[in-house]
């Protein structure tokens, strides 16, 4: 029971938190927006190496500077928007699709010439876990990284039905030309979506590049979870993006566990294919996602 | 609102060729004035228009001094314009608490609180469903939801399309007298329906259209009197 | 350069340039006729490269072989499998927006990844398959071998050229471009939209196999690396957009010129000292995924027509 609590249950709500902090971003951007960021995950990495970079310059805990990797993050994500995505807003969302993945090239290639291809740690050394009850041993980077999504949560869920900036997202996301003649105000709309998408972008990069380490691919590699994710929670519903992400989470580190017998269900090398299988069952099944999304 | 609403010599379409050519029409500030005419005739594309849902390729829509071809849909609501759409015309996944405060960003009322309070008191029916999502009502209830929407900024003028499309006698009944109402409190309402009868008889002045263009202006007896419109758009009998 | 060296290097110029010429006529049958963005042309490559290579390889204790088929067998094996994969994806995601097939194709082209280096037993996992023959290998070795593989690819180019020619003026490819303009209006009309959907999908896919297969067989070795999504798939893609204008002669043109180019300035950086190498091809990954942004706002002409609406925060 405590392996399983230890060395599963624990990972999986880690890697679902990071999951799910990315899959917010990326369902709001389908849903206000209406297209699959491809460029989402290198987003991830560039705030990864935004940290890395003040932590050259301020030994202190990563996760203090995860600022430092919003600012890159969001900075990177308006730029982008302004002159590469806004020129297609016009036409056919797919050209922007295409557009994003080229950006996302764009993103690893200026990372790896800025920092180079080999994995960097962003803290040294290994921490003592923490010991609950005696029995469980938990990382602190575990705990940080629930926790964190926890609380980010509950705030984005005030965010959204209370505020008014929020309100404002969830009508455009529902219909934005009934929002347009509502006197809504869509460019700031549009705005704020990159912003909140890139900033918790930035935090899942942090704790992408805590739990594993910082590398170029880190973000790619997590791209089709968080779009598994995105869609499990229904498309446009943030909330329903955050469950989606613990949930592929799970199903990832679980379908590693020994259900049966002494071998793992199913081997580790073929974890990612989980979340792809998940996927596709739900685009087979149920493309509206959990929570009753929109299907684009 | 104490200007009128002047559209001239206006031609506008969805980018292929023009849907309505060279309509003129006033609106006079207070009154209730109704567009009619045929399947295709051009009078949702008018009400389109007027909020830069089209492309126009000539003539001017000007609300007192302002060039209103010349501004943005989003740019409508806070010069005191509200419109409540066909289709589509409340935001689904949103309560209709949200529905109504969501009318209220781009021209926030002086008082939130007393609007809030008459719009409700228009809209009785709204008061025990304010927690439910506008997509689960029934069409005449999210008509009422656009509606209170549209008269939460306190505009000037609504603008509204087809208000009573599809729905039951009764909301039909409901609804007409709801305009009157508004009108009442000094609102300027310009629609649009296929309820011609019904929609003269409240109306101040109607404009026919036929073809996108104009066919026959008048006052709403006038109108109702009229054999030619009796012929083409009340069935003929005795109205 | 002395002659002969000038000489083989534009002969593999252009056996590359040709596999990739493949790739695009491939890519423009899904894009160009169909409307189908298909973000995972990587793992179709690869599945068609290794189904090449086991067919046609000798008995190894390393990975499943000793079939020895000839080198068209293989081809075909490729286009078969690539094929049929591409059948698998399309029948699941065909009726969805565009979005949802490039994500589950570049899953696709993940899973088949994984697979290529974990199933050891199928396919030498990251060591790779190597001996893989060359076409009449009985009739010419070393460089000669070269200039004959570049016939057989340009051979092959040629016929898929045709062939695909042939599809696009024909009813299928009529209707098929109907549905492209007009979805509505091709279902209104009794069009099975899917199906033929389905069919170009899986068209292309079967020639992307090939193609993956030409490159196992040209460079006698193959290993999961060669489906490095960077190089086949976004070159690609770029290929089609910057030369395709969505007919056959674009995408062989894009192909040619960008792969030149790829290949040309591959030989300035690999002189520079060893530190500016390894960025240099940083620096034209960057270059190419700037190239994508700027032929996607000026040179789209002539590329699809309107299929989806688009966001409209505007004007309707």
């Amino acid at each position: 029971m405590s392996e399983f609590i230890n060395f599963y249950l624990f990972p999986a709500l880690t890697i679902g938190s990071i999951y799910a902090l990315g899959a917010v971003g990326i369902s709001m951007i389908f849903g206000i927006l209406r297209f699959a960021h491809f460029a989402h995950g290198d987003l991830m990495t560039l705030g990864t190496y935004g940290i890395l970079a003040a932590a050259a310059l301020m030994p202190v805990n990563p996760l203090l500077l995860v600022p430092f990797g919003m600012a890159l993050t969001v900075f990177a994500a308006l730029f982008v928007d302004r002159y590469f995505y806004r020129p297609l807003r016009d036409l056919p969302t797919i050209y922007t699709v295409i557009s994003s993945f080229g950006i996302a090239l764009v993103f690893r290639s200026l990372i790896q010439l800025v920092w180079g291809s080999e994995n960097q740690v962003l803290v040294a050394g290994v921490r003592p876990p923490l010991i609950l009850f005696d029995t469980f041993r938990v990382s602190v980077l575990h705990l940080q990284a629930i926790v964190t999504t926890a609380v980010i949560a509950v705030l984005l869920h005030f965010f959204l039905t209370a505020t008014r900036t929020g309100r404002s997202m969830r009508a455009v996301a529902d219909d934005p030309e009934l929002a347009e003649v509502s006197g809504l105000d869509t460019a700031k709309v549009v705005r704020w979506t990159w912003i909140i998408g890139a900033a918790l972008a930035a935090v899942a990069g942090a704790f992408a590049a805590l739990n594993t380490s910082a590398h170029p691919n880190l973000g790619w590699n997590l791209l089709l979870p968080m779009f598994a994710a995105a869609i499990l929670g229904g498309i446009g519903k943030p909330m329903g993006a955050m469950a989606g992400g613990f949930i592929i989470g799970m199903a990832e580190e679980l379908s590693s566990y020994h259900w049966i017998g002494d071998e793992a269900l199913i081997s580790p090398s073929y974890k990612t294919a989980v979340a792809f299988v998940i996927m596709i069952s739900l685009l087979i099944f149920r493309p509206q996602g959990l929570f009753k999304g929109r299907l684009l | 609102m104490t200007e009128q609403l002047s559209v001239t010599g206006l031609t506008a379409g969805y980018g292929g060729p023009p849907i309505i050519e060279d309509i003129s029409l006033s609106v006079e500030p207070g009154e209730i004035a109704v567009v009619l005419g045929p399947n295709g005739a051009g009078k949702s594309t008018l009400l389109k228009t007027i909020f830069a849902l089209t492309s126009v390729s000539a003539g001017s829509i000007r609300l007192g001094e302002r060039e209103l071809t010349e501004c943005r849909t989003s740019a409508l609501v806070p010069l005191g314009v509200s419109a409540v759409p066909q289709n589509r015309n409340v935001f689904p996944s949103m309560t209709v608490d949200e529905n109504l405060d969501v009318g209220t960003y781009a021209a926030p009322p002086a008082d939130q609180k007393a609007t809030r309070e008459r719009v409700l008191s228009l809209f009785p029916d709204l008061k025990g469903k304010l927690r439910q999502p506008a997509g689960e009502l029934s069409g005449g209830q999210r008509q009422m939801v656009a509606m209170g929407r549209a008269l939460m900024s306190e505009p000037k003028l609504v603008l509204l399309d087809e208000p009573t499309a599809g729905l039951s006698p009764a909301y039909l009944e409901r609804i007409f007298d709801l305009l009157l109402d508004i009108r009442k409190t000094g609102i300027t309402i310009l629609m649009v329906e296929q309820n011609a009868r019904q929609a003269l008889q409240i109306a101040d002045h109607g404009h026919i259209l036929v073809n996108g263009r104009n066919h026959v202006s008048g006052t709403g007896e006038e109108l109702l009197g009229d054999k030619d419109v009796r012929r083409l758009f009340l069935g003929g009998a005795a109205g | 350069m002395e002659l002969t060296g000038l000489f083989f290097y534009v002969v593999s110029l252009l056996i590359m340039g040709g596999i990739y010429a493949l790739l695009c006529l491939a890519l423009n049958v899904q894009w160009g006729m169909g409307g189908l963005f298909n973000a995972g042309i990587a793992g179709f490559y690869g599945v068609g490269a290794y189904t090449s290579a086991i067919l046609s390889t000798a008995a190894s204790g390393r990975h499943l072989g000793g079939f020895s088929m000839p080198v068209p067998i293989g081809l075909v094996g490729a286009a078969l499998v690539a094929g049929i994969t591409g059948w698998a994806v399309a029948r699941i995601c065909v009726r969805l927006k565009s979005d949802y097939l490039a994500m589950a194709s570049i899953g696709i082209a993940e899973i088949l990844r994984l697979v290529f280096v974990n199933e050891s037993w199928l396919t030498n996992g990251s060591l790779g398959v190597s001996r893989i023959p060359r076409p009449l290998s009985d009739f010419t070795t070393g460089r000669m071998s070269d200039v004959v593989f570049l016939g057989f690819v340009w051979v092959i180019v040629l016929l898929v050229y045709v062939a695909t020619s042939r599809l696009y003026d024909s009813p299928w490819g009529r209707s098929l471009r109907a549905i492209r303009d007009n979805e509505a209006s091709a279902l209104a009309a009794g069009k099975n939209v899917e199906k033929y959907r389905i069919q170009t999908f899986v068209i292309g896919c079967a020639v992307m196999g090939v193609a993956g297969g030409l490159s196992a067989h040209y460079f006698r070795f193959l290993s999961p690396t060669a489906t490095d999504p960077l190089l086949t798939t976004f070159l690609v893609w770029v290929m089609l957009m910057a030369g395709g204008s969505g007919n056959n002669r674009g995408a062989i043109l894009g192909a040619l010129t960008i792969w030149t180019l790829w290949s040309v300035t591959e030989i300035f950086t690999n002189r520079l000292p060893p530190e500016w190498a390894t960025r240099s091809s940083f620096i034209r990954m960057l270059l190419v995924g700037l190239l994508l942004q700027f032929v996607l706002q000026r040179f789209r002409s002539g590329l699809l027509p309107e299929k989806s609406p688009p966001v409209r925060f505007r004007k309707d």
